[in-house]
């Protein structure tokens, strides 16, 4: 069977998305971004302005998890918000006893 | 292929009522989402119950799924009666927006291709994209496990995806792909990396989706991280932390030498910028001091220390107030 070689690209603080880019990348409405702002699960990294907005791309992740998490248990927004902050510590507890298991 | 006992995915009795149902259901939908549960079998538990409630929260569905666990309980393969047709699979009349991994042969087999239908759109809410006969594709999202060393140096991964494309007769088939993956030097655990146009494809003209991979470094047996940084336990001997010794230190790049300051203390942290994963900027090795006996005292290394405790007073456990 073929193999197809694929490079990879890093989801990261280095990747910057515009309002529009989250919009598209993530499939969801501005007002629905602005939403998430409001409510703090995604936070631009700069720009007053919604058109000026530019957003870390760990908030692309971090969307799409809320969508999940939205459609799959019918989380409401202040749930969303309070379920990824306390899933993001969850997961760093879990990479830390990771480490300390021998 | 194996039957499917819905009633027991849920935990549920088979008399149990619509509320009975919908609260099994979404409290294992809780624990096995795999966003939130730790359990490496997590995606494939929580597909399962998402199927059993797909087919128990719908009494027509249900009555059919019913009929049949009589006709296949019997145990061994399972398959249909010859002749069967849902008529979930009659109402699809053709794309109806399959779920992002599919159901299960045994679901389609009993309902059809078409008989998923989410109450909710997958494509977000609030989405005012076009919704015509073209969308793009859903975008996959993955795990990738890969060892420190790899993270630091960058690597290629072999991937098998099982990706849906549509099949005769309106249906969808499943195709198997390999992907050799370059994972970029530097990735963190927990981070994304993002294939794009790489998901499922498309339907009509659009465009298909991204494959989202979520790195997972390994457990280092010397080597703990955070973020970029890695930290390094050095054990050192008495007289090196007393004196002062230049000393040999393992690093992901090679060893360095790194000068241990005389008078340096159990616990202490010294930081060799640069030497953690790499990135704008490059994370740092904290290297942290462990003052290490040697296993085997001789007569004269017992004399010497004898002489130690008395030239220098000193007591370990003044801060515990003895």
């Amino acid at each position: 069977m073929a193999v197809e070689r694929l490079t990879g690209e890093i989801i990261d603080e280095q990747l910057q998305l515009s309002l529009h880019d989250l919009c598209c990348d993530g499939r969801v409405s501005a007002e629905f971004v602005l939403e998430l702002v409001e409510y703090g699960v995604l936070q631009p990294l700069s720009g007053r302005e919604p058109r000026e907005w530019s957003f870390a791309g760990e908030d692309l992740v971090r969307l799409h998890r809320a969508l999940r998490l939205q459609r799959d248990l019918q989380v409401n927004l202040p749930g969303l918000a309070l379920s990824l902050e306390l899933l993001e510590e969850l997961q760093g507890l879990r990479r830390r006893l990771a480490d300390l298991s021998p | 292929m194996d039957f499917k006992d819905y009633y027991k995915i849920l935990g549920v009795s088979e008399d149990a009522d619509a509320s009975q149902i919908k609260s099994a259901y979404r409290k294992l939908a809780r624990k096995y989402h795999p966003d939130v549960s730790k359990e490496e079998n997590a995606e494939e538990r929580f597909k399962d119950v998402s199927e059993a409630y797909e087919v128990l929260k719908d009494s027509e569905k249900r009555a059919e799924y019913d009929q049949l666990r009589r006709y296949g309980q019997s145990g061994g393969d399972f398959q249909p009666p010859p002749g069967w047709r849902s008529s979930a699979d009659f109402s699809g009349g053709g794309f109806t927006g399959a779920g992002e991994q599919g159901f299960s042969d045994f679901f389609e087999s009993i309902f059809g291709a078409g008989g998923f239908q989410r109450g909710q759109s997958r494509a977000g809410p609030g989405f005012r994209g076009g919704r015509g006969f073209s969308a793009r594709g859903e975008d996959i999202h993955n795990h990738l496990s890969i060892f420190l060393e790899e993270a630091y140096q960058g690597c290629e991964k072999t991937l098998k995806l099982q990706v849906p494309e549509p099949g005769p007769g309106g249906g969808q088939r499943v195709r198997e792909r390999n992907l050799k993956v370059k994972v970029p030097a530097g990735v963190e655990h927990g981070k994304h990396i993002r294939l794009r146009g790489q998901g499922n494809p498309g339907v009509g003209d659009g465009p298909p989706g991204d494959l989202f991979l979520e790195i997972r470094i390994a457990p280092h047996p010397h080597f703990k991280l955070d973020g970029r940084h890695l930290h390094l336990l050095l054990p050192v001997a008495p007289w090196e932390a007393a004196l002062g010794a230049t000393v040999a230190v393992p690093t992901l790049g090679g060893t360095v030498n790194l000068k241990v300051p005389a008078g340096s203390r159990q616990g202490k942290k010294l930081r060799l910028k640069g030497k953690g994963l790499p990135g704008n900027p490059a994370g740092d090795q904290i290297v942290q001091l462990e003052v290490a006996m040697p296993p085997k005292q001789t007569e004269r290394s017992k004399e010497l220390f004898r002489a130690l405790s008395e030239e220098v007073p000193f007591n370990p456990r003044e801060h515990l107030g003895v």
